[in-house]
């Protein structure tokens, strides 16, 4: 499954099931979900977590925190894939009796390590996790992944200072920076540029990639850690990735009840 | 009291592995010792505190318990979203240990007080908050965290107080503490208010009142039945804090007493701080008399309440 992974479908398996999820709920962050597709294909298919759907909780595992908790439509159909929990979940999204709600929660989700959603937290519980592993002699990894927007919060580069001072050259920060916001433009609302420098400046050995070319990502992770230093990779996307009048649009960020045409449409794109 | 406090800290470091200490920017010298001996379970992470308590929440969560101390009110009110999220959510053994509870930062004005910390962890799912009244009772509320699930809050006190906690008297979290028998009146404290209660009782008494006392070193969970069990046989209670009378120990005192029904519910007076920042500077002290929280404060508001005449009921 390493060397096969077919983004192109799997991106288009994972987007109609995040569709069929928001139209199940009527709600969901389409847009946000859609540009973190391959990061966590990537992760989670391209071979580089290492985790156990049957034994969640394994004290060895990599950790994986989404601390773009808004993302959690992209996270939930990969992690019911791997079995991790049923797939009959996803269909129960947002409902009373579901365990998937609109931001992930740690102790209600098999896979899930902290629960995100208020921005700004992850990157410090993962350092918390990634020294607990130097103390322990563990050698599991710890992989946080930010948005663009989210790194507007100063407790993001609270972490990032604490990462480099401790080395933690078994923590990842991988940042999905899709260029837009909930408002409007990245570049408009708070700009991040030269956002790539801003993280080399903090003492993080940093990857910009392209995510028109996912496998370059995974190439990336795939690739030696650097060593006494913690690791940030910029992933430049798409907000909506993957279906036309999604890509770039705002109207998305946060989308409610999908009219039958709109969900015509983005099947016929993802021609499934 | 914080030193004592740091002190168990380091004891029950020694013996387990798993216990952690983080302080953010501590004055120069806390706790060398434990640095010197247990180097890998002591760090000193900096004016960081919304990044110390996430990373706090990801040792715990990791199987570590993780004792952090900083100035109370930077943990609670800069960092109420972490505690909330990050620690009581994920309901995890945490220990924030919040330095200056109280009026005790007086001199440096209301940017560095913690006078609202208890209402504002108070209104965090799962965490429990422990305010001790002296340097022994510290101790023992140190060493029965070690084996208490969730996150804790701790307010520590000026320091130097007068020992007035007796052991014989035992100690559990959640469990008030009679420290004198039910009289007229019943004070309900909570941390260093009890030293007040204490002497505000003996002024009573040369008037032949009579006062119990029940103090709460835990807040919360608060110990309802203890409160209503001794508020039964009292014609009037007080509650005693060094906090903002909203949210606090007043509060959790009015809930329980306006919900418990009691057949004669007692004269009810919240003694504290009022919803104000403090205009003056001065010393812990002077603030507390300012805010009517000396011990002939206290007696004379007792004596006014218990002469008190009841509202009549509308209609009646």
């Amino acid at each position: 499954m390493t060397e096969t992974l077919d983004f192109r479908k799997q991106g288009r398996q994972v987007r109609r099931k995040i569709t069929e999820m928001v139209v199940a709920a009527g709600r969901g962050h389409v847009g946000s979900a859609f540009s973190l597709v391959e990061i966590l294909l990537a992760l989670y298919k391209g071979g580089v977590l290492r985790v156990d759907p049957r034994n969640p909780r394994w004290p060895d595992r990599d950790r994986l925190i989404l601390s773009k908790g808004h993302g959690a439509l992209a996270l939930y159909p990969i992690l019911a894939d791997l079995g991790f929990f049923p797939e009959s979940e996803l269909m129960k999204y947002c409902r009373r009796d579901g365990i998937l709600g609109g931001h992930p929660e740690h102790h209600k989700i098999p896979g899930v390590e902290a629960s995100t959603g208020a921005l700004g937290h992850g990157l410090s519980i993962g350092i918390g996790m990634a020294l607990a592993a130097r103390m322990d002699g563990k050698d599991y990894r710890v992989f946080v992944i930010t948005g663009d927007g989210e790194c507007d919060e100063g407790s993001i580069w609270e972490g990032a200072l604490h990462a480099a001072k401790h080395k933690l050259d078994n923590l990842t920060v991988l940042v999905d920076y899709n260029k837009q916001q909930s408002y409007s433009d990245v570049s408009e609302v708070c700009p991040l540029e030269p956002f790539a420098d801003k993280w080399r400046a903090f003492g993080f050995e940093t990857e910009e990639v392209d995510m028109d070319h996912p496998e370059r990502l995974l190439k990336i992770l795939k690739s030696v850690a650097p060593k006494s230093r913690p690791r940030a990779i910029i992933c430049h996307g798409v907000k909506g990735k993957g279906v036309s009048f999604i890509e770039r649009n705002l109207a998305w960020h946060h989308k409610g009840k999908l009219t039958d045409q709109e969900v015509v449409n983005i099947y016929n794109e993802l021609e499934i | 009291m914080r030193k004592r406090c740091l002190e168990v800290v380091h004891r029950l470091a020694k013996k387990n592995k798993n216990v952690i200490f983080v302080g953010s920017d501590l004055g120069v010298g806390v706790l060398d010792n434990f640095k010197k001996e247990l180097p890998g379970q002591w760090f000193m992470e900096g004016v960081s505190e919304q990044h110390i308590i996430g990373m706090a929440a990801g040792l715990a969560m990791s199987g570590k318990t993780v004792y952090f101390n900083t100035i109370a009110t930077f943990i609670t009110r800069r960092c109420l979203e972490q505690n909330a999220i990050d620690l009581g959510l994920a309901n995890l053994k945490v220990r924030l240990l919040g330095s200056g509870g109280g009026l005790v930062y007086a001199p440096l004005g209301p940017t560095h007080l913690a006078t609202e910390d208890i209402a504002l962890m108070r209104s965090i799912p799962n965490m429990t908050i422990v305010a001790p009244c002296d340097a022994e009772e510290m101790e023992r509320a140190m060493l029965a965290s070690e084996s208490w699930d969730g996150p804790m809050y701790v307010r520590i006190a000026k320091g130097g107080e007068a020992v007035v906690s007796r052991p014989e008297l035992g100690f559990e979290l959640g469990r008030a503490i009679q420290i004198q028998e039910p009289g007229e009146v019943l004070f309900a404290t909570t941390g260093v208010m009890l030293q007040r209660a204490l002497e505000a009782s003996a002024l009573l008494a040369k008037d032949g009142i009579s006062s119990g006392i029940l103090h709460f070193h835990t807040v919360k969970p608060f110990d309802s039945a203890a409160l209503l069990q001794a508020a039964a046989k009292s014609r009037a209670v007080l509650s005693l804090e060094e906090h903002t009378v909203l949210g606090g120990l007043g509060s959790a005192v009015a809930e329980t007493l306006a919900e418990g029904n009691l057949e004669r519910p007692p004269l009810f007076k919240r003694l504290g701080l009022p919803d104000a920042f403090p205009d003056q500077y001065g010393s812990q002290n002077s603030l507390l008399e300012r805010y009517g929280l000396s011990a002939p404060l206290i007696a004379a508001e007792t004596r006014r309440l218990m002469s008190e005449r009841l509202t009549p009921a509308i209609g009646g």
